[in-house]
């Protein structure tokens, strides 16, 4: 979904795949996926990072290998597993999280799993469990929930949803439907 | 007078200098060594590794820094002094003893350490009663609670966080919230409602709070 091609042009910031597990959308987020180019000269500034604006809500799974930055909202399951993933302070979450690395400046309810580290910000909120060998929480921040240190690296590789074969970055509908077994995301209808 | 030539207590919540968003401000306020802090420390060293350790504050990223990267212990923070905050605006304190119970959901005798600072000074006796029981069956064998139990009742205290500043000492901070009234257990009161653990150490501080270890064999 996230291929660095040249020869396809990225969509625009809302996740390409994420419109067939889609269950819900706002016309917003149809608008900025079917927008043409608009932003393609900042996007070409920004290959290697993804921002979901906040207009955009989505329901399913988001898998990628680029560093994504997220001020929409997002339920159910997020897998970067080699980037870092940014929760803007826009951002509202409900999703069980995995990345490399996890900065929080906006909200999340769900279980945050990190190989490097996790950063809630001022003003950040997490209600769940961390999973991460490193975990800094700014002063106004909010957490509840427990903190492993030790197990980040058993839970981080724990998933039981093989990682999606990125096969299909042109082509939406065909991500979900090509997912392996185990994945829990609704097929889009 | 000797809180503030002590410093016990933490700032009055009502200096200027506070922060007006309400967040506590930073940690300037001098530590204050604790006698019974090093001996929860060492009662979970004596667990083994990973050692689980419940903290009744809100999350402070020193805390979690002490415990998860030098203990190398899961933490659970429960914030329960937001609980207690939320139960007093609703007037449905007489609650709060379910709410607690509802959301400490660690399975019997798998929890090694229990930091209950002084949220006991907060609860009324029967509700007191119910989370100690609900905190004496979680605990391991071998494992401990600590906590600050005033030796007189106040009419209104405000809330305080505790933040871990080394293996002897703690620096006490304003939580922000109301507060509220504070109700003060004698010593046998304390004994009974935890029993079967014993009290491992027992410490009267120079503001009259008792700093309490309790241990379960």
């Amino acid at each position: 979904m996230w291929k660095r091609d040249d020869a396809v042009k990225p969509a625009a910031p809302a996740a390409p795949a994420a419109p067939a597990q889609t269950t819900t959308h706002s016309p917003a987020a149809e608008t900025a996926a079917t927008r043409p180019t608009a932003g393609n000269a900042q996007h070409g500034l920004e290959r290697h990072a993804v921002n979901i604006g906040k207009s955009v809500v989505i329901k399913g799974e988001l898998n990628g290998s680029e560093d994504l930055t997220i001020e929409g909202q997002v339920e159910g399951k997020i897998e970067l597993r080699q980037n870092v993933l940014t929760i803007g302070p826009n951002g509202r979450i409900k999703a069980q999280v995995f990345a490399k690395a996890v900065i929080i400046l906006g909200e999340v309810v769900g279980n945050v799993s990190a190989t490097e580290k996790v950063d809630i910000r001022d003003n950040g909120s997490v209600d769940g469990d961390i999973a991460s060998p490193r975990v800094a929480i700014a002063e106004g921040a909010h957490f509840r929930g427990s903190i492993d240190m030790q197990k980040a690296g058993a839970k981080a590789e724990k998933s039981d949803k093989p990682e999606v074969k990125p096969a299909a970055a042109s082509t939406p509908a065909a991500a979900s439907p090509a997912a392996p077994s185990g994945s829990t995301a609704p097929a889009a209808r | 007078m000797l809180s503030k030539i002590l410093g016990w207590g933490g700032k009055d919540p009502t200096d200027p200098k506070r922060p007006k968003d309400g967040s506590a401000p930073k940690g300037t306020e001098p530590p204050v060594p604790s006698k019974a802090f090093p001996k929860f420390v060492s009662a979970l060293a004596n667990q083994g590794e990973s050692a689980t350790v419940i903290d009744f504050g809100p999350v402070i990223g020193s805390n979690v820094a002490y415990f998860g990267e030098r203990l190398g212990c899961k933490l659970f923070i429960e914030d329960l002094l937001t609980e207690l905050e939320r139960h007093r605006k609703a007037g449905t304190m007489h609650t709060l003893a379910d709410a607690v119970e509802s959301r400490l959901r660690q399975q019997e005798g798998s929890v090694d350490g229990i930091l209950c600072w002084d949220y006991f000074d907060f609860l009324d006796k029967p509700s007191a009663q119910r989370v100690a029981r609900h905190l004496v069956k979680m605990l391991k064998p071998g494992g401990a609670i600590m906590g600050f139990f005033c030796t007189s009742g106040v009419e209104h205290s405000h809330l305080t966080k505790y933040e871990i500043v080394n293996d002897q000492s703690l620096r006490l901070r304003p939580h922000p919230g109301a507060g509220g009234k504070k109700l003060a257990l004698h010593n046998r009161e304390i004994i009974k409602m935890f029993d079967p653990l014993v009290v491992a150490e027992s410490f009267l501080l120079k503001n009259n709070s008792r700093e309490i270890l309790l241990r379960r064999k």
